[in-house]
């Protein structure tokens, strides 16, 4: 295992690198589409439901299946990394709008109507009291779309773009156990690392809730 | 680079003879396909329902529920298959275990984390009513638990028939043939004929779980989630918050 690690470190850094960026570029993406769409989802309640279904169907599309049809939607070369790019940044809005959407419902009321008392405007009210009160719920979202994105974009590799999934398609073409098991040790270590320091970032953003916790 | 020519992506998607016929290799995969995705939940279920009911009842054993829950969402479900590929070698076995693998923990976490959101007032009813542990569990709990059982039973589903696709990359049979054969073949027709199959498969199948779901969980059940989905509750981020799912519980292809 040590041989095999010191032998080829730079595919495997390589591979890591790009795991990364393909990754978590989409987490971005997603999120960014997702905050304005949620939002509306709320401002709307007839949006909600469409929303909800919506997202809710896209996000039932196998990865596979997803990554090889893109392709043909938009005119790129299957092999291109962009369309891992667009599946990916596809799951995490269909995740992330609903729960965008589900963390600004769970703040109205009694919180809202004191920013209005308050004489907060309705700008100031979304940027100041909502969306940092909807911070736990979504930052939970983010998670989930994180760890998932993580473990699916090995499931590009299968299409010929490189990643820590080429370490699976390496392993099974030679017969070789190592690049198997060092691929999923690093995914796996890659989703607990961005885990904990988006646990990390809400225990630093939202001060509040510890003293509420008690 | 040399300019691609025009595909049309729908030749082998509308050709008869895939459809119909002795040859005909779409429904024959698709059956596969179904088949495979049903037995490996079944066996899933199986083995993560008791499990999770008993974690979920006793409350002893929740730090293992919750995790294996995380755990198997961050494991790539690619690297699990190739892993017991090579363990066990190539067939139908180590991918059935790779499948298990990958179902058992949605539904394990899913069920613990339904019974333990049942209100503590209904079990103490339940209880008060003199009904035994065995009762409390299932004429109480399970009841009021299954909108979120079935939450994990769907997204297990889901994360099979998605995994099953990538199986074929070892050997395996069902709709991911047509995308592996296609791609070693440069047919990318038969390629978009799977992508579209499979996607078309699987919420086909969400739609039916959905129904199901509809037809067995309880009016009252269902009406006491939807409020509770709706946000009332003024406090989110209370301590109980953790154990439960995120707020989007179908979190696995």
């Amino acid at each position: 295992m040590i041989d095999y690690i010191t032998d080829n470190r730079s595919i495997i850094l390589e591979a890591l690198a790009q795991h990364v960026w393909l990754s978590l570029l989409p987490v971005v993406i997603g999120a960014v589409l997702a905050l304005p769409v949620g939002y509306l989802a709320v401002r709307y309640p007839r949006l909600y439901q469409p929303v909800v279904n919506l997202g809710g169907l896209i996000y039932s599309i196998p990865s596979l299946a997803l990554f090889l049809t893109l392709p043909a939607v938009l005119g790129l070369r299957v092999l291109d990394p962009l369309n891992v790019v667009a599946a990916l940044s596809l799951y995490t809005f269909a995740l992330l709008t609903r729960t965008v959407a589900d963390a600004l419902l769970s703040v109205q009321g009694q919180t809202t109507q004191a920013a209005f008392a308050l004489g907060y405007r309705p700008v100031r009210q979304l940027v100041g009291v909502e969306l940092p009160m909807a911070l736990p719920v979504m930052l939970a979202g983010l998670r989930v779309a994180t760890v998932s994105n993580i473990s699916l974009v090995s499931v590009s590799a299968f299409v010929g773009v490189p990643n820590l999934g080429s370490l699976f398609t390496r392993g099974l073409q030679l017969d070789f156990i190592e690049p198997i098991v060092v691929g999923i040790v690093l995914s796996v270590l890659l989703a607990a690392i961005c885990d904990v320091a988006i646990v990390a970032a809400q225990h630093r953003l939202t001060p509040w809730s510890r003293v509420g916790a008690r | 680079m040399t300019v691609t020519p025009m595909i049309n992506y729908f030749a082998f998607l509308l050709d008869r003879a895939n459809w119909v016929g002795a040859n005909a290799e779409i429904p024959q995969r698709l059956l596969e396909h179904v088949a495979y995705t049903l037995v490996t939940v079944a066996i899933s279920a199986a083995i993560a329902l008791p499990v999770g009911l008993l974690i979920g009842h006793t409350n002893r054993g929740a730090l293992l529920a919750i995790n294996v829950g995380n755990a198997g969402r961050a494991l790539p479900t690619f690297g699990l298959l190739s892993l017991m590929v090579i363990l066990i070698g190539t067939g139908t076995l180590p991918v059935l275990v790779a499948l298990v693998v990958l179902a058992v923990p949605p539904i394990l976490s899913a069920t613990y984390a339904g019974i333990r959101s049942v209100e503590p007032s209904a079990v103490n009813a339940a209880i008060g009513m003199g009904m035994r542990p065995s009762q409390v569990l299932f004429k109480a709990e399970v009841p009021m638990a299954l909108p979120l059982i079935f939450g994990g039973l769907r997204s297990a589903l889901l994360q099979v028939c998605a995994t099953a696709t990538v199986a074929a990359y070892v050997g395996f049979g069902g709709l991911g043939r047509f995308l592996i054969d296609g791609l070693s073949t440069n047919d990318y027709a038969q390629v978009f004929a799977g992508a579209v199959l499979v996607a078309v498969l699987a919420i086909a199948l969400d739609f039916l779980s959905a129904a199901v779901q509809r037809a067995v969980v309880s009016p009252g059940v269902r009406a006491r989630s939807t409020r509770v989905g709706s946000g009332a509750r003024p406090t989110q981020s209370g301590p109980t918050r953790t154990d439960q799912p995120a707020p989007t519980a179908g979190t696995s292809r």
